[in-house]
């Protein structure tokens, strides 16, 4: 190497440049894919749905006229049924792969646990709903209900909270545990006071791409019986004549946004199609809201965090 | 640990409460549960609309759309109180009702046209007799009959590209069965669709075209598609689907009956009834906005005496019967 000029190395250099170049290209091309094929479909929603979004869309049950048609039992079915998913899926997905990743023995049973949870999420989700039509609809009696939708779409996300959850503990340095030990803590208040807190921005990540994948799936919600049209809002607790009770509208009947889309896609009258480009901007905008309040709690988390 | 907890404290019972309140002050109403064909669905939903306009919320109706064959499973379980149906019970289904003690009433509630359609730049193809059509789609033409001329040697010598409804749908049984004689037996090779606005699509797009599907889909897209006049039997007229020419029941063999199906233990509350009696009263004027062909008034007065009388049963013995005129339809008596 000493024998080469100034030229050459300068040579040299570029060339590796050059490459680094190239590979900038191929990502920025890469990107865009994904990006202009979003912001296409985006603009066409845009300009398809965006005149029909008004309060009274919002506030109006589906109607035979698309003009008067409304998205009011889908947004709300779709917020209720999230909200059981949210409240089984994430305790449950937390709690288990805190065990797999601080508990558990390493041994085989381990090892046939943590493949199963990894294939599990590729499974393709009408499996989930025909194993929630057996289990939640006919042998728990639930129903074809919030809850049975909510329950089967925690079935389906689980794999996604756990496996998020799990790299975010493990990216907990070692030191922190062997300091906790050090001062004489438990497993549990080692995990509680500290591996957890720490983790908290990697689960949320995962539990938000986990419902925002769950909030746009159809096929099991179909499977377990959600319905087309219907004009009517689950009971509020202790309201109505006689009172409902404080958990009646788990039991209630159901349609979710992608049901309601996919209904006015497959109307002839092009109304409903617009229609349809409308309620998928709100469901795409409610998506990215969940998003940004994740980001938004993971950057507040995250200024706490010192080590 | 202080502060996570206190944002997951605040925000569980935010949650909650937002969505509590945003339920709405509905609670036990009656409930009329309907599920089954997409084809009949327009007309129901029209139907649970105005019916829970008029008894002011009241009653509420849901409609789902699970096709005929999966309307039945749920109505033979006795999980609903009205089947939605394209096509009259098959037997399988009606033993499934009878194990499980379901007793029910069937009212026609429309007729639906299949319109074969063109391009309309397509000026050979503008009648087509049943004989023809049987050329172009039974199991036999199959990778044989692949263009124009092969139907008609008088026709241009081009690829014919066919479309039609995916075989779960009730226009694909009952067109089959029209015009190859046997539900669901068709030729395999054409693009197949369970959405109509995609059979519309690709029509629309091609001159050497040729597609099938319900009415309605056809009324909304006139400007884009031609309907194809049906010549039913040898040397008679070519008929163009409409209204008039399905109630006169001169578009055969393609204009077919689509029907719901009444629990009749159901029947016996008040809110049920009622309904069924809405449904009866506007068939005509609902039917008609959401673009079907209405039965005469008569007919929905024979539905409101069938269900006071209950006339259980069907009166099409658990098969489809081809090319039946209202008039026919009427005189046919229920069995169960």
């Amino acid at each position: 190497m000493a024998d080469m000029t100034v030229a050459e190395i300068r040579a040299l250099i570029t060339k590796h440049k050059r490459w680094d170049l190239i590979f900038a290209t191929v990502g920025v091309l890469a990107l865009m894919v994904g990006v202009l094929t979003f912001v296409a479909l985006f603009a066409g929603m845009v300009m398809d749905g965006a005149h029909r979004l008004s309060w009274d869309f919002f506030v109006n049950f589906p109607s035979r006229r698309a003009e008067n048609a409304g998205i009011l039992s889908a947004w709300v079915g779709s917020t209720l049924v999230m909200l059981v998913t949210a409240v089984t899926a994430i305790p449950v997905g937390v709690a288990g792969a805190v065990y797999l990743e601080e508990y558990a023995p390493k041994n085989w049973m381990t090892d046939i646990i943590e493949i199963n949870v990894t294939n599990l999420a590729g499974v393709p989700s009408i499996i989930y709903g025909l194993l929630a039509l057996g289990l939640f609809v006919y042998k728990f009696g639930f129903g074809q209900s919030i809850l049975s939708a909510g329950l089967t779409l925690a079935l389906l996300i689980l794999p996604v909270v756990i496996v998020a959850t799990r790299e975010a503990i493990r990216s907990i340095p070692g030191v922190i545990r062997e300091g906790a030990y050090a001062l004489g803590a438990t497993k549990w208040q080692t995990t509680a006071d500290h591996i957890l807190p720490y983790s908290i921005p990697g689960i949320l990540t995962g539990v938000i791409i986990g419902l925002a994948r769950a909030i746009g799936e159809t096929a099991p919600i179909i499977t377990i019986g959600a319905l087309t049209f219907i004009a009517v809002l689950p009971p509020a607790p202790f309201t109505g004549d006689p009172a409902a009770g404080p958990f009646d509208w788990l039991f209630a009947p159901f349609t979710v946004m992608p049901i309601q889309m996919f209904n006015w896609t497959s109307r002839p009258e092009a109304a409903f199609h617009q229609n349809a480009a409308a309620a998928g901007l709100v469901l795409v905008v409610m998506t990215l809201s969940m998003n940004a309040l994740a980001i938004y709690i993971r950057y507040r988390l995250r200024k706490n965090i010192k080590w | 640990m202080l502060k996570l907890s206190r944002i997951a404290l605040a925000a569980l019972p935010a949650a909650f409460a937002g969505a509590l309140c945003i339920a709405a002050p509905v609670a036990h109403a009656q409930l009329v549960k309907i599920d089954g064909s997409s084809t009949v669905f327009p007309i129901t939903e029209a139907m649970a609309e105005d019916f829970q306009k008029s008894t002011k919320g009241k009653v509420k109706v849901t409609v789902g759309i699970s096709g005929t064959g999966g309307g039945f499973k749920k109505f033979c379980r006795g999980e609903t109180d009205i089947s939605d149906a394209s096509r009259p019970i098959l037997k399988k289904e009606m033993d499934d009702c009878k194990a499980a003690g379901v007793q029910y009433i069937e009212m026609p509630v429309a007729y639906d046209a299949l319109t074969v359609v063109i391009h309309r730049d397509n000026k050979w193809a503008q009648t087509l007799t049943v004989a023809q059509l049987k050329k172009m789609w039974e199991p036999s033409a199959q990778g044989n009959v692949k263009t124009w001329k092969q139907v008609n040697p008088a026709w241009p010598d081009q690829p014919m590209k066919l479309f039609g409804p995916g075989a779960d749908s009730g226009t694909f049984d009952y067109f089959t069965e029209a015009v190859n004689g046997k539900a669901k037996s068709s030729r395999g090779d054409f693009t197949a669709s369970e959405d109509d606005n995609v059979l519309v699509q690709g029509v629309s797009r091609d001159v050497n075209a040729l597609g099938y599907f319900g009415y309605a889909y056809y009324l909304e897209n006139q400007d884009k598609l031609q309907a194809v006049g049906i010549i039913g039997k040898e040397g008679a007229k070519a008929v163009l689907p409409s209204f008039d020419s399905v109630v006169n029941g001169s578009y055969q063999p393609l204009a077919r009956p689509i029907f719901i199906y009444v629990n009749a233990k159901s029947l016996e509350r008040p809110e049920v009834k009622d309904f069924v009696e809405f449904y009866m009263k506007n068939g005509d004027k609902l039917v008609r906005e959401v673009k079907y062909v209405p039965l005469p008034a008569k007919a929905y007065t024979h539905n409101i005496e069938s269900a006071d009388k209950k006339v259980l049963g069907t009166k099409f013995g658990g098969e489809n019967k081809i090319g039946l005129t209202i008039e026919q339809l009427m005189q046919l008596e229920a069995k169960l």
